[in-house]
């Protein structure tokens, strides 16, 4: 066999005079890294195989253990990286298309840490929320255009407007799709939980609903993606609310792909395909080659559905994303959901995640903007996703025109993920992307649904404290209120895409 | 009183049970010494079951009605009154073994302390919680009231 060029991408340091031998880093590898050398007594590491998960070095109880990247290094070459070297070595020796998981890594202008938030001084008040009401409560849907009042002769009046159906949030943030397939049934389940705790919603993504989940319906958005993985009449029904999945922001243009080893019985059974073979999702949804044809399908699950539920429709963000909203607004979704850039997946060609597709923050300002001059932006919500990290990027997006927004990799990294980005392998050490019996159990649900409520209920006190030093007390105040935006380090154009002036100004 | 209860579903074979029951009991109470220096002379008293993924960690279970209290001829095996816990007070035990032939748990072994005394979960009488509990990192050991 010909030598292989690749070399680790991290190196394990032991530290053998705290190192008491226990082994557990060895029965928490799945990459098996780390072994037991019986001759000398001692446990030593093979890093070629490390992923930098740091599972090891989080339950070693003497903290024995620190991983470092591999301070190897080419003679340095602006042009030509070592992450570039590595990875042709890589398909010079497999000729396959290289996999990622998690979003773009690369150092992309990331326009949340150029946005700088307002607050009151002297001439409003700003509001303390631990003394005053706050209203984080949203709703997404479509708005009537106009109200109708009947008078019914006693003074009082009557709403003659029909209403559309609504979703409603206690905090405008939601658990964006993902796959059960590609994440352990114990996350799904910890999501879901965590979702009917803290009064929002988590997302089936296109891998249907497992039976023992029906009972979160109410909490539950069913995605219908291209591949139609598990999508049945009782799975749209249950759900509160059902989204068409058009692309999704670490792969625009291109399906899903779930590799046959996390395809175990269980995940068969929920998507409705053989047990074992390769769950490719096609790019496009082969009923769907124009808006009419869009919302055709938008009407069917409408019909299906009675009318009863809300009908989002997930998009990628990419360069026209403003007429494609338009469109999809026209074509009768009642949400549209931009996923950004920078925006998760459980697997995509690396060169896809890293190169194609638009920051969420130019794509939501587009949208907003672009909805408000044709007059249509009641006539649906917009949910932005692809990396909201912390509380200040939920309100940079409701300020720059979203009405909710989506996390995923947040909860995630609540939940355990240390961002290895190798969850197309199915072996993640934190028990989230695995089907693999002995990794899935180590994420148990009641820890998981404790961190994402944790975390929610930190980021909406924090919300309130925002929110309150700019002198507004409902969220409602905040939508697409960008006078509380300024830019910094940010050129004219970018402040004109974005819609918001420059700091100082 | 309070129980350890095992909730296998969520053991995840780490044995970080054992490595910290280890600790507990020894002189030291640290954790690199108690390796270092008296491995040999001290011994976990839970033990973690394996079988394929299946996993969870046993340790006395705390009989209502226990066995080994009735086999025992010495009256070494005892419920502690305070605290309504099953312990072997090691100065009265004679080594007969006959707590290990009777326990249906197999939750009492020999110790390798070089006497010939039964050692088993004591549940960490000094402490609020049990080292095995409170150490586990994925709550697949909880310390409740169980009746």
């Amino acid at each position: 066999m010909a030598l292989s060029l690749s070399t680790a991408a991290f190196i394990l340091e032991r530290d053998q005079s705290q190192c008491i031998a226990c082994q557990v880093c060895v029965r928490q590898c799945a990459n098996d890294v780390h072994y037991y050398d019986e001759d000398d007594g001692v446990v030593r590491s093979n890093p070629a195989a490390c992923v930098g998960c740091h599972r090891c070095v989080t339950l070693c109880p003497t903290q024995a253990l620190v991983v470092r990247t591999n301070p190897l290094e080419f003679r340095p070459h602006a042009n030509w990286t070592a992450a570039t070297l590595q990875s042709i070595y890589k398909q010079a020796e497999t000729g396959g298309m290289l996999l990622s998981g998690m979003g773009c890594d690369q150092p992309h202008r990331i326009y949340w840490d150029h946005m700088l938030l307002n607050a009151s001084q002297v001439t409003n008040p700003s509001i303390d929320p631990l003394r005053e009401p706050m209203e984080l409560k949203t709703f997404l849907g479509a708005r009537p255009d106009s109200l109708a009042f009947e008078a019914d002769g006693d003074g009082e009046y009557d709403l003659r407007t029909e209403l559309t159906p609504q979703l409603e949030l206690d905090i405008p943030i939601m658990f964006s799709a993902m796959s059960y397939g590609s994440i352990s049934y114990n996350a799904c389940r910890s999501l879901a939980r965590a979702a009917k705790q803290m009064g929002t919603y988590y997302n089936t993504g296109e891998g249907g609903l497992h039976p023992d989940l029906y009972e979160y319906g109410p909490v539950t958005i069913a995605q219908v993606a291209s591949g139609r993985f598990g999508v049945h009449l009782d799975y749209l029904r249950t759900a509160a609310a059902i989204e068409i999945k058009i692309g999704q922001g670490a792969k625009p243009g291109i399906g899903g792909h779930l590799p046959g080893e996390k395809v175990t019985r269980e995940v068969s059974r929920t998507r409705m395909i053989p047990e074992g073979t390769d769950a490719l999702s096609p790019a496009p949804h082969h009923d769907i080659y124009s808006i009419e044809d869009l919302r055709q399908l938008i009407f069917a699950l409408k019909e299906a559905t009675h009318y009863r539920k809300p009908v989002s429709v997930k998009v990628a963000a990419v360069h026209n994303i403003a007429p494609i909203a338009s469109g999809i607004v026209r074509a009768g979704a009642d949400i549209v959901a931009i996923d950004g850039l920078r925006g998760g997946t459980g697997a995509a060609p690396t060169v896809i995640r890293n190169n194609v597709g638009i920051p969420i923050e130019l794509a939501l300002a587009a949208v907003d903007q672009r909805l408000r001059e044709e007059g249509i932006r009641h006539r649906a919500s917009i949910v932005a996703a692809g990396s909201i990290r912390n509380s200040a990027d939920v309100v940079k997006a409701i300020a720059l025109g979203a009405d909710a927004v989506y996390v995923a990799t947040s909860a995630l990294v609540a939940m355990g993920c240390h961002l290895c980005q190798r969850c197309y392998t199915g072996k993640c050490n934190w028990g989230i992307a695995t089907q693999d019996p002995y990794l899935t159990k180590r994420l148990n649900p009641n820890i998981g649904e404790r961190r994402l409520t944790n975390l929610l209920r930190a980021w909406s006190l924090e919300i309130k404290e925002m929110m309150g030093g700019m002198g507004i007390n409902a969220v409602e105040s905040l939508r697409g209120n960008r006078d509380h935006l300024r830019g910094v380090g940010l050129n004219q154009v970018e402040l004109d895409a974005l819609g918001i002036r420059a700091a100082g100004t | 009183m309070k129980r350890i209860v095992i909730h296998e579903e969520y053991c995840i074979a780490c044995r970080l049970c054992e490595v910290h029951c280890l600790v507990a009991h020894s002189s030291s109470r640290d954790i690199v010494k108690a390796y270092r220096h008296e491995r040999d002379t001290i011994m976990s008293r839970v033990v973690v079951e394996e079988s394929g993924p299946l996993s969870f960690a046993m340790q006395c279970r705390q009989c209502e009605d226990p066995r080994c209290l009735e086999a025992c001829p010495s009256g070494a095996m005892h419920r502690d009154p305070r605290t309504g816990a099953i312990t072997c007070d090691e100065s009265r035990c004679v080594g007969c073994w006959m707590c290990i032939m009777v326990c249906p748990a197999g939750a009492v072994q020999q110790s390798t302390s070089g006497h010939r005394i039964a050692s088993k979960c004591d549940l960490c009488q000094d402490a609020d919680m049990p080292a095995c509990v409170a150490h586990c990192p994925n709550e697949a050991l909880t310390y409740e009231e169980v009746s």
